[in-house]
């Protein structure tokens, strides 16, 4: 008897493609784990007008597209992709769903889960599976540095949304094919319960953090309100943007626009100065990319030390004012 | 009369966190409670709505006794009546089985409850899943990181930013939303307002058995996922350690990177003693 083929399926989310790369990493994340099972990459996309985002995932690496092509899927509706993926995942029983951690992610994943009776982990930063085919699910957890190791083991699929920029896209290849499947709208499609009374694309700000080249970040390592907005003094020697750890937004030191980290703003610097910052993973997982760190901790074991290129073992407060007055010094335009 | 429930949850106080330095995880039999920050916006726009008509606000939590405390908290900020569930059979429960308890609450406190609001997300596990999977339970429309509602009759009219995009959307009561921090400032209790909630109010506590809940029922309903392990996430980088007085490694540090430094900021910061 032959056996039923093994399926990990990616959702497309194709909303910001030219901004947020997150179907494609997951479609390569999918195809590590797809060889470790000998299960075949499954993109399911649904919408209207979308044989671009057919070509790109066959491209990257899907061996099959379902795709579901309809006028009434102009817009992203919450409820007609719960409708359609319930009905899809109901009649060919993938064995994974991953999900990028967008915000409609993160909204559409836990209600998907739910409709199918199975967990889901959120946000995740890493994969890996076992050759049984469980998955592990690697997400941040207990308030802290602290990362937890997360499975479904009695029910399927095995569900999780991923934190975008987790994992590294395959280069495309148009040569590559794949199985395209282009299915019909279910006649008896319930009309969605939320309408949509306006929907448009937000104005892009210009100058923001997400896009600063230095940024100078602060944690409870600065002791108060008064050393922290000193960083402002460094930011503006440097050219650069002030960011902050949760805590010291909690404690008013700082704007909750300045949040940096996993509830706040991803942040890829060339250079990121880190001030009185332990390193918790919250704040952490916000600085991916960050390419060239300088932490300052009076603690030399802190994590964020540990993660930086030149840690400097020394009071935050008392390192940030010496280096203003110093680079006030040497800086000449 | 609108009924709304809020649902909320105690979280530790992330500014003075308990650390054990030597495994570096968080003491949570240590950390002060708090009510979460974004349920407390869900509850301040909950009394938004009490402030402009007439409604009845009900805050549910579930946790260990202690988590009373947030509970009493609401009621000082204007709620009406506070339903604490607290068993050791939910220790441990996980976003599936957290929403499944919520919705076996809401169905037997609150029947005809209009109005569901959560926090969009917990500040401790962050996962913003209970929300959306409760209204999966309740089989009520919902929106997530909501930044503004309105109600008009059995109207609710929500407005929010999600992935770059801007969106008004509307739907009819019974409804689901969670609140975002974007807006909702929470309002300070009175101390009236504190000393009813703590002398005058009663909370009702309910058991996983007075919800008719059982290890059978938790077996087909609870939790889905199990944590396997936790571990401290690992250090990637360590290259260079500068130590010694503060302007000192301030000269150290410039000295070794100020190329470095110059090129990226568009400013030469190469010391004039320097070739």
């Amino acid at each position: 008897m032959k056996e039923r083929q093994k399926s990990i399926w990616v959702f497309g989310d194709y909303r910001n493609y030219y901004q947020n790369r997150v179907t494609l990493q997951l479609i390569s994340k999918a195809v590590d784990l797809a060889r470790v099972i000998a299960a075949e990459v499954c993109a399911v996309v649904v919408g209207h007008d979308i044989e671009e985002w057919i070509m790109e995932y066959t491209a990257h690496g899907a061996d099959r597209i379902l795709a579901i092509d309809h006028p009434s899927l102009t817009s992203y509706s919450t409820e007609h992709y719960l409708v359609l993926m319930e009905r899809l995942a109901g009649e060919r029983n993938p064995d994974i769903i991953l999900i990028g951690a967008t915000d409609f992610g993160r909204e559409f994943a836990p209600r998907l889960a739910k409709r199918l009776k199975t967990g889901l982990s959120a946000d995740c930063v890493g994969l890996d599976i076992t050759s049984e085919g469980l998955l592990v699910q690697i997400a941040p957890s207990f308030g802290g540095n602290m990362l937890a190791e997360i499975v479904t083991d009695k029910h399927r699929p095995q569900m999780a949304t991923v934190r975008p920029g987790t994992f590294k896209e395959i280069p495309h290849n148009y040569e590559r094919t794949a199985i395209v499947e282009r299915l019909p709208l279910p006649a008896n499609l319930p009309v969605s319960r939320v309408r949509v009374v306006e929907y448009e694309r937000a104005a892009q700000k210009g100058h923001t953090i997400e896009n600063a080249t230095v940024i100078v970040c602060g944690g409870r390592g600065m002791g108060n309100k008064k050393n922290f907005k000193k960083l402002d003094e460094l930011a503006r020697l440097l050219g650069g943007d002030v960011g902050a750890t949760r805590p010291v937004v909690y404690a008013g030191w700082a704007e909750h626009d300045a949040l940096v980290g996993q509830a706040g703003k991803h942040i890829k610097p060339k250079i990121l100065f880190s001030f009185g910052i332990s390193g918790a993973i919250q704040h952490t997982a916000g600085l991916g990319e960050a390419n060239f760190i300088v932490a300052i901790n009076k603690n030399p074991q802190a994590t964020m030390m540990k993660m930086a290129d030149v840690a400097i073992a020394a009071d935050a407060s008392d390192l940030l004012n010496n280096l203003i007055k110093e680079l006030k010094k040497r800086i000449r335009d | 009369m609108l009924n709304i429930v809020v649902c909320i949850k105690q979280v530790p106080m992330v500014n003075e966190l308990p650390w054990d330095e030597k495994t570096g995880t968080l003491r949570r039999d240590l950390a002060t409670g708090m009510m979460n920050p974004a349920c407390k916006r869900a509850v301040e726009a909950a009394l938004q709505i009490k402030d402009k008509q007439n409604a009845s606000i009900t805050v549910i939590t579930m946790g260990p006794p202690v988590a009373e405390e947030v509970l009493r908290e609401a009621l000082a900020m204007g709620a009406d009546r506070g339903v604490l569930i607290c068993d050791r059979m939910l220790k441990g429960s996980d976003t599936y089985a957290t929403s499944f308890v919520l919705a076996e609450v809401i169905k037997k406190e609150s029947p005809d409850c209009d109005l569901i609001l959560c926090g969009a997300y917990t500040s401790d596990s962050e996962t913003a899943q209970v929300g959306p999977q409760l209204a999966e339970e309740l089989s009520v429309p919902a929106a997530a990181y909501v930044e503004n509602l309105d109600i008009s009759g059995r109207t609710l009219r929500v407005r929010r930013l999600v992935d770059h995009f801007r969106e008004t959307l509307e739907m009819e009561c019974p409804a689901l939303v969670t609140i975002s921090m974007e807006r909702y400032e929470p309002r300070y209790a009175s101390f009236a307002g504190l000393n009813r909630a703590f002398v005058e109010r009663d909370i009702a506590v309910l058991n996983a058995d007075a919800l008719g809940i059982t290890a059978a029922s938790l077996e087909a309903r609870g939790s889905r996922t199990k944590v396997r392990r936790v571990f401290i996430r690992k250090a990637q980088k360590g290259n260079v350690m500068i130590t010694g007085a503060a302007a000192n490694a301030v000269g150290e540090f410039l000295d070794k990177y100020q190329r470095k430094i110059s090129a990226v900021i568009g400013k030469s910061i190469e010391s004039k003693n320097q070739t």
